[in-house]
């Protein structure tokens, strides 16, 4: 018997239609003007000299200044602490909830991936307003014992606030690895006399390893990536709202702002390589249909275990329950709760300035949409065809992954601001289609690999027998392919949608003018002034309605795989 | 090595409401390469785990060597088993995979690798010491099992189904193997599967299970040719069924006439043959043969019937003959004559090879 070295059924062999290499050279030149052109831009910058001579003194400058090490040094230890202080939280539920069955795990499991759906800078407010200066629990300590603890100062509040909301990230590696080891590789070391700690030592711990570093490095990047939470609790000191700064306040022509957007793309991209080198790792521990070792738990073990996750859970839920109070607060300014609840900030952002929440469904609509049509595009020439090209495609549509929200928008500000687009009448940059495109760019990696995973279920044969049975290839596409990738395309579209619609770090620099900024942007807006907390709440909420909804359809589209997703 | 005996008494396992394993008792000799035979769902993996100390039964004893173990576990109970999927570790290198269990001994570095070295030679594996399991094919993976089993010499060999992952050809090779590995080492051997061939060609007893019990126990020539029940029969080799009431006895021959009215003589010294009584018969294919209508012995059984479907098998030739409203299965080795569909041919069978059972189902 032949094994499946079959060429697929839509595969274009020896000759090479038009069609397909049109599409590939089209999308090429997509992603090389939307992603590639200006990340290089942003780099040339940073590395050119007034005479377009490379040069290296910009980040010579760059080390100089203690500002900018401090900065540097102030990103890299708040993202080692978040990746630490997650990791003590994320592994024992990722143990608990891959390796024990007890009653109340589903619901575990769905609390603890509720941290995501808030959008860290919202849950910035929203601590701020419980553990701040003069927040609840600080008010509390005043009134009883006359002292207060400085939660939420500088990189102590960044530090918490990103903990909390990253650490799904690692508790979800951590637990695929752990519910892959197949029960037999550890009674097989028991078998042999080995159990208990060495067991854990010998076979359980390096089997996880890869996985669970795999998701410290992605936490990692996120934290170092995250510029809305810094900006949120007013601290400057770290790279990527420096670079924000720069950019914004100095001008588009300060070559600091260059030098650490190059920082962060450089951190950024060796964080994703190692991750992705860890995964594979990882991937050779992986048994298909793995029969995991999942014991029953009982009696004191329970009770600690539930002490344990309620804990972790009270303190990663409390902005949820912070951003719901306030958005309904006239006032909740020095006092313990809200003095007095109205509906005023609700009538406020959905009547007298509904544009942040219509923008936000255009945007990320149209953004959703032509995400997972490239993206099923692209997937379909990586799996499908054998055109020249691939590898680079390939390369070029998981970049963004790399790509800090900052340093994208900076260079599409770099390439586009003051060139007129034709067709367009205007820059790019002056017009709200610029955050669609940049949306686009950013959660293209996720669509891809949604729309890859799906279409490579799809066996060739399967297509072939439809071609065996006289259709052609279109009518395969439509009657075959189309129906049995349907789910990936819809999860991928849910997951573009998801994490788009409280995107903030290239919305920020990006938004043309206020009336075309999303919700995102309105809370930042709102944010800034005292007596807009409650309308910024309101809009935290619809945000997080929005994420939860879409993740909620997004698990019962993809199942149990959509976590898959969110790994390199 | 001191190969230990292996005694269960009453064993019962329930998962829910269905039970696994039931009111099973079982002595396994020293030496003895014990099969338990049977569909997937018969809980022969669950029994081969409850010996190993992974599954606590619900009920019974468990004994190695007169002490009952039901309550020790797994790392000191001196049991090798080979999983079906192997259960290599992926992060270590083959030589790390089998010196695993001499480091849990403590065993001295120097003879570690020479006992490593000596493992691996013996199942004929020993350029890949570096390797990783991953880069090995699966007839390799096996062999490397199977060595970090044997090289810490436990009194118990374990096998969990250990060739159903390889394809036919290697499957053969390694039988042939595994038989001469375990006649050499001497070690008490508990092998699963349900495959009967391997069980036959391999053990020097065999259980037959079906859902949770021991249908029948006994040598392989025992089980083959005397199964004692429908399931056996049919679940170990093929066998065409008679079911009928006994007419006639005498010279250690019965005749039976069947419910589907053919009359068949049987050479049954064993049976407690009262006349009336209901009794079924199996003959197996390869004790038929086939001869043009009207030939043969009249001592012999002979049905007159119609060739339905001939496979031509290289060494044998599969027949399928309809005789009234049955079909009979027959294999006819070193075929002289081949019979085509539609060809009148008489189906003969010997009274020696008829078996009996008693059951009526």
């Amino acid at each position: 018997m032949a094994k499946s070295e079959a060429a697929p059924a839509l595969c274009f062999g020896e000759k090479t239609d038009w069609l397909p290499a049109a599409v590939m050279a089209a999308l090429l030149a997509l992603l090389f003007v939307f992603i590639l052109y200006p990340v290089v831009r942003v780099l040339w910058v940073s590395l050119a000299d007034e005479k377009s001579q490379l040069t290296f003194i910009h980040f010579q400058n760059f080390f100089l200044r203690p500002l900018f090490r401090d900065a540097l040094w102030n990103s890299l230890f708040s993202g080692f602490l978040v990746v630490l202080f997650g990791s003590l939280i994320a592994v024992p539920l990722a143990y608990i909830t891959a390796r024990y069955e007890f009653r109340g795990k589903i619901l575990l499991q769905t609390l603890t991936t509720l941290p995501l759906v808030i959008p860290p800078f919202v849950g910035a407010v929203a601590f701020q307003q419980i553990l701040g200066r003069s927040g609840t629990v600080n008010l509390l300590f005043m009134q009883w014992f006359d002292f207060t603890i400085p939660f939420m100062e500088g990189l102590t509040g960044v530090v918490l606030v990103q903990t909390l909301h990253f650490f799904p990230f690692i508790m979800l590696n951590t637990a695929v690895s752990l519910s892959n080891i197949d029960a037999s590789l550890e009674e097989m070391a028991q078998s042999m006399g080995c159990h208990g700690f060495r067991l854990f030592r010998r076979v359980t711990l390096p089997l996880v390893l890869p996985g669970f570093i795999a998701g410290c490095l992605l936490t990692f990047i996120r934290a170092i990536d995250d510029l809305g939470t810094p900006l949120m609790l007013n601290y400057k000191n770290l790279l990527a709202p420096q670079a924000y700064l720069r950019i914004t306040t100095i001008g588009i022509d300060d070559v600091d702002g260059y030098v650490i957007c190059a920082v962060l793309v450089v951190l950024s991209l060796a964080s994703l390589l190692a991750a992705r080198k860890y995964l594979s790792l990882a991937e050779y521990a992986t048994v298909q249909g793995a029969r995991g070792v999942i014991r029953p738990l009982q009696g004191k073990r329970l009770a600690f275990v539930f002490l344990f996750s309620a804990l972790a859970l009270a303190i990663s839920l409390l902005p949820h329950a912070g951003i719901f109070l306030l958005s309904f607060s006239k006032v909740w300014s020095f006092s313990v709760l809200p003095t007095r609840l109205s509906l005023d900030n609700y009538a406020e952002i959905l009547f007298r300035v509904p544009h942040f929440i219509k923008n936000t469904l255009l945007y990320t609509g149209l953004a959703a949409g032509f995400a997972v049509t490239l993206g099923a595009a692209i997937a379909f020439l990586l799996l499908r065809s054998r055109l020249w090209g691939r590898n680079l495609l390939d390369a070029l549509a998981t970049l963004p992954l790399a790509i800090p929200g900052v340093v994208l928008a900076v260079g599409y500000i770099r390439v586009f601001h003051g060139w007129d687009f034709p067709g367009v009448g205007a820059s790019l940059t002056s017009t709200w289609f610029i955050l669609v495109i940049v949306y686009t760019a950013r959660r293209l990696p996720y669509t891809v690999r949604a729309c890859y995973a799906a279409m490579q279920q799809v066996h060739p044969s399967l297509e072939e027998s439809a071609q065996n049975l006289g259709a052609n290839r279109l009518r395969t596409f439509l009657r075959v392919t189309m129906p049995l990738i349907s789910g990936g395309l819809v999860a991928g579209a849910l997951i573009a949608f998801v994490t788009t619609c409280v995107e903030l770090s290239s919305t920020i620099m990006l938004v043309p003018r206020i009336e075309y900024g999303p919700i995102s942007y309105g809370i930042y807006v709102y944010m800034q002034s005292p007596l807009g907390r409650g309308a910024g709440a309101a809009l935290g909420v619809v945000a997080i309605l929005l994420v939860a909804v879409g993740t909620y359809l997004t698990h019962r589209v993809f199942g149990g795989r959509a976590a898959s997703v969110f790994r390199v | 090595m001191q190969a230990a005996e292996i005694r269960l008494e009453k064993i019962g396992k329930r998962y829910g409401d269905l039970w696994a394993a039931r009111a099973i008792d079982l002595k396994i000799e020293r030496g003895e390469f014990f099969t338990l035979l049977g569909p997937s769902g018969c809980g022969k993996t669950t029994l081969l785990r409850i010996i190993a100390g992974f599954v606590a039964p619900d009920e019974g004893a468990v004994f190695l060597d007169d002490r009952l173990v039901n309550h020790v576990p797994p790392w000191q109970r001196d049991v090798g088993m080979v999983f079906q999927n192997y259960a290599l570790w992926p992060h270590l290198t083959v030589f790390e995979n089998v010196a695993f269990g001499l480091r849990e001994r403590k065993i001295a570095r120097a003879e570690v690798g020479q006992r490593v070295a000596d493992a691996l030679a013996r199942v004929g594996l020993s350029a890949v010491e570096r390797r990783r399991p991953s880069e090995l094919s699966g007839g390799q993976q096996q062999r490397v099992a199977l060595a970090r089993t044997l090289v810490v010499q436990p009194r118990v060999l374990l096998l969990d189904e250990p060739l159903s992952n390889l394809d036919a050809r290697l499957r053969a090779e390694m039988r042939l193997e595994l038989l001469k590995l375990q006649r050499d080492v001497g070690i008490t051997t508990v092998y699963v599967t349900h495959d009967q061939e391997e069980a036959l060609a391999l053990s020097t007893r065999i259980a037959v299970m079906d859902s949770g019990k021991v249908i029948q126990e006994g040598g392989p020539r025992e089980i083959y040719e005397r199964p004692r029940s429908r399931f056996v029969a049919e679940f170990v080799g093929e066998a065409n069924l008679f079911f009928g009431t006994i007419k006639r006895t005498g010279d250690g021959c019965v005749e039976v006439q069947t419910d589907d009215g053919f009359k068949i003589l049987a050479a049954l010294a064993s049976f407690p043959c009262a006349i009336g009584k209901k009794i079924t018969l199996h003959v197996r294919p390869e004790a038929i043969a086939l001869a043009p209508p009207g030939s043969g012995s009249p001592e012999s059984n002979r049905l007159n019937g119609k060739v339905a479907a001939s496979v031509y098998q290289g060494s044998s030739v599969e027949y399928e003959v309809d005789i009234d409203k049955r079909s009979i299965r027959a294999r006819v080795s070193h075929p002289g004559n081949l019979f085509q569909r539609g060809d009148g041919v008489a189906v003969v069978f010997e009274p020696e090879d008829v078996g009996w059972m008693v059951e009526q189902d």
